[in-house]
This record gives C-alpha cells, sequence and structure tokens, in this order.
C-alpha cells in the first residue's frame, strides 16, 4: 500500500550543524535521510515507521573526499558515483571501487550515498565487506561532540548499530597502507547491476618470503551483519598457500559464517559458494608474489 | 526550512522552464512530474528503484524520480523525456532509437534515452561494454536490448554532442 506524502514531514535544513540540533532536540523522532535509495523505497513500500524526516542530501560537509598524507576522509554523504570518480579511491581502494560500480544502476549510484549504506546496516550490502578490509573507521557526530571508532565493531545485530539516536555518520576514515596489497572481490548475484548479493567478498593480501605475511577477508550476505572473517584469517596468517592450506581455510571459513536461507538463496548454497570464494582468493595471493 | 506537514513551495527547473510548484515534501519527483506538471513521459514501473523507467537527468545526474523527495529537487534543474525534441526535430538519441529498432512497447523508451543520454555525456563514444554498463539500471521487456545498445552507438557514431 503506497504511503500518503501528506502523512509525512521532511525537513532540509541546508547545513549540518542544524541537522545535528534537530536530532538533538528530539532524539529518535527524525529519520535523516540522504539518496532515498533506501529510505523511499520502504516508504513506497508503505513500510516507513518514522513520520518525520530530515533531508542529508547534498549537505556540503557530508560531501567532500579529502586526501591526507596517511588517510583518505569520505563524507558520508559521497555518492557510489563521487567514489567511482575519485582517482586516490579509484587506485589505493580497489575494493571499495569495485563494489561501487557493482551496487545499484548508474541512477542508485548517484543518489545512493556511502554513509546511508553503512546506517541502513544490510549485511548484503556490497560496499561493507570492502569497509572491514580496509580497516575503516567512523566519525559519528551530534550535538554533544564527536566520536572515532572502529568500523568493525560498529553493527552489533541484524540491522542494529551502535549509531545513538541523536547522531549521524560525518566521515569514514580508510588508511594509506594497503597499496601493493594483492585484492580479490566477487559478488555473486542474479546479475551485478540492480541485483542483490547472493555471497559477495573483498578480501586483501600481501605474501613475503612464500608466506602469507598480512591478511583481512570479509563477507557480505552470510551472517546478520557484514562478517569478517577473523578465524579464516588466523588460519592462513604466516603459513605458506598450498591445496592443504587452502582446504583447511576454506573449511574455516565455511564454519565461521552464518548463512540463512532466503529469497535470494539458501544458506548451503552460500556456505559452498563463501568457501570457493575463499579459496580462489588464495589461489590468487599465492600467484602474486 | 518548511517544518510543518502542510504542503510547501518548490521551485526548480523542468526542461529549461522555471517552474514552483506547491507540494507535500514528501511527494516523489515523479508523481510532481507526471501528475502536477501533466508530464507523463516519464513512466512508473515498479516504485522502487529497480527498473529505470522513471528515470530523470536531475543537474545532469540520472536519477530514478520514484526514490526523490520533491523537496530534496528544491533548485534543481530536470530534464525529462520531454524536454528532448525540438519542437518536430527528435533529438539525435530518439532519432538513433526510431532507427535501430530500440522502442517497441515504449515504456523502458523514456528512462532509457535519458540514460542513454547521461552516458554520452560522460563519454562520447562509449565501447559495448561501457553502453551496457550505463544502461545496467533500465530494464526492457521486448527488445532483448540489443538494437537498444546499437541506438546508443549509432547516436555516438552520429556525433551526438548534448
Amino acid at each position: 500500500m503506497r504511503s500518503d506524502p501528506a502523512e509525512y514531514e521532511l525537513v532540509a535544513p541546508g547545513n549540518l550543524e542544524a541537522v545535528i540540533s534537530l536530532l538533538a532536540a528530539q532524539p529518535g523522532v527524525w529519520l535523516p535521510i540522504a539518496g532515498g535509495t533506501d529510505v523511499m523505497v520502504q516508504y513506497a513500500a508503505g513500510k516507513l515507521s518514522a513520520r518525520k524526516l530530515v533531508s542529508l542530501w547534498n549537505l556540503p560537509e557530508l560531501r567532500r573526499i579529502e586526501v591526507s598524507g596517511h588517510e583518505v576522509c569520505i563524507g558520508a554523504g559521497c555518492t557510489y558515483a563521487d567514489l567511482r570518480r575519485h582517482e586516490i579511491v579509484e587506485r589505493e581502494f580497489p575494493l571499495l571501487a569495485s563494489a561501487a560500480r557493482w551496487t545499484g544502476g548508474i541512477a542508485n549510484q548517484n543518489r545512493g550515498t556511502l554513509g546511508g549504506n553503512i546506517v541502513n546496516a544490510s549485511p548484503a550490502a556490497d560496499s561493507l565487506p570492502a569497509l572491514l578490509v580496509y580497516e575503516a573507521e567512523l566519525i559519528l557526530v551530534s550535538a554533544r561532540g564527536e566520536r572515532r571508532m572502529k568500523y568493525l565493531n560498529f553493527h552489533t545485530a541484524y540491522k542494529q548499530t551502535l549509531l545513538a539516536p541523536d547522531e549521524l555518520i560525518r566521515a569514514v576514515y580508510l588508511p594509506r597502507r594497503f597499496t601493493g596489497y594483492f585484492s580479490y572481490s566477487r559478488k555473486v548475484g542474479a546479475r551485478n547491476a540492480q541485483a542483490i548479493s547472493k555471497v559477495c567478498i573483498a578480501a586483501l593480501g600481501r605474501v613475503a618470503l612464500c608466506v602469507v605475511d598480512d591478511v583481512r577477508i570479509a563477507l557480505g550476505s552470510v551472517a546478520p551483519v557484514p562478517k569478517r572473517l577473523l578465524e579464516t584469517e588466523r588460519v592462513v596468517k604466516g603459513q605458506a598457500i598450498d591445496p592443504a592450506l587452502v582446504l583447511r581455510a576454506r573449511k574455516t571459513a565455511m564454519e565461521e559464517i552464518r548463512p540463512i536461507d532466503d529469497i535470494r538463496s539458501t544458506a548451503r548454497y552460500r556456505a559452498a559458494v563463501s568457501g570457493n570464494l575463499v579459496a580462489e582468493f588464495l589461489i590468487g595471493l599465492a600467484a602474486s608474489e | 526550512m518548511n517544518t510543518s506537514r502542510a504542503q510547501c513551495e518548490v521551485s526548480l527547473t523542468v526542461n529549461g522552464k522555471p517552474r514552483t510548484v506547491r507540494v507535500y515534501a514528501m511527494e516523489r519527483l515523479l508523481d510532481m512530474l507526471r501528475e502536477r506538471l501533466g508530464l507523463t513521459g516519464t513512466k512508473e514501473g515498479c516504485g522502487e528503484g529497480e527498473c529505470g523507467s522513471c528515470s530523470v537527468l536531475m543537474d545532469g545526474a540520472l536519477v530514478n524520480s520514484c526514490l526523490v523527495p520533491i523537496l530534496q529537487a528544491q533548485g534543481a534543474e530536470i530534464l525529462t523525456i520531454e524536454g528532448l525534441a525540438q519542437g518536430a526535430q527528435l533529438h539525435a538519441m530518439q532519432q538513433a532509437f526510431l532507427d535501430c529498432g530500440g522502442a517497441q512497447c515504449g515504456i523502458c523508451t523514456p528512462g532509457m534515452i535519458l540514460a542513454a543520454c547521461h552516458l554520452l555525456s560522460k563519454e562520447a563514444v562509449p565501447d559495448l561494454e561501457e553502453i551496457r554498463e550505463g544502461l545496467s539500471g533500465n530494464l526492457c521487456r521486448c527488445t532483448g536490448y540489443l538494437q537498444i545498445f546499437e541506438a546508443v552507438a549509432e547516436a555516438a557514431r552520429r556525433g551526438m554532442t548534448k
């Protein structure tokens, strides 16, 4: 059942400070809406419980990418199109750039934002595994001030996050220390554009003197939250990649995830594909030295 | 800043013409175009950003107008399919779609043509992969896509500049 616009309020204060004041005055009452690629879908389906919305679209404070010597700061309001066309993101964070290319189609990439994707907290979001392996940190802002936290801990349960009702994500920081790493990503779904992944992976690694010197693996659509495979990483780190290690890593990955049956796939298929993706990553990593 | 649930005024430019409309802020850009301005060339397909039928250009960027609350289009320049032809003179992309059989039932065509114009504004001579990617958010149930890809390549060959 379609929603009636007369029953909703939407305001666009036009600057970050005014948005934050509004959230502070009535925490949990105002739902922030950026590019609307998720919120407007719920609205169209008559499933949007919030009746008061505050627009973050095009706030200048949220829509810039700043590069410093050791990190890149991506404003939470940057769109996927902004990420795709940024030279440093493309060159140093190819896993994020490829996820941006695979998210929705061009129209959704022109509107969907990185911050919106994080807060929407879908375990199937293509960009979130990339943020996990790049060791992203988030800046959360409210009238009480700012706090910086590891993205790794941000999602606490299905669609639950550490964001307080009066807070917004202001920016995402990515450390510039993964250049030279072997990187691997795949989206397994009906098609790349406009399809939600059955399983997606982002992985990074470096081999030195024939052993895995550093490794990070994250998967989407295999658990209630985007999932970093810390156990699998422990199994692999410091080891030489041979068929026995690939087998152990595959098995550990399959045990570490918690996939479900849903409209897009089955738990069994997702587990098998996850194991295969981890194996394919390791085989590529071994060949990269 | 509009804070009431009552209607508000939104000013924007549609196909080069300045417009001010009294609307509910959460009204969809799609509904404003079709119902308030009578620009029914923009089609509603899925209503959830999956099919691309409602694609328009907002400040030069391709967007799904079903996912844009009208307040977010305040001050924007919107281009719909009605804004492409100059009187009886079809736009080069429209002509290429006609010549190549890129339009059949017509529901996807306005969105498809705007997505194609958006692509050519970024990449004057796209290769087939770029055409496929540029149109990947626009679904067509009639053509099987090949005639559409051919139409976009043809418009590029003819040196479509706008």
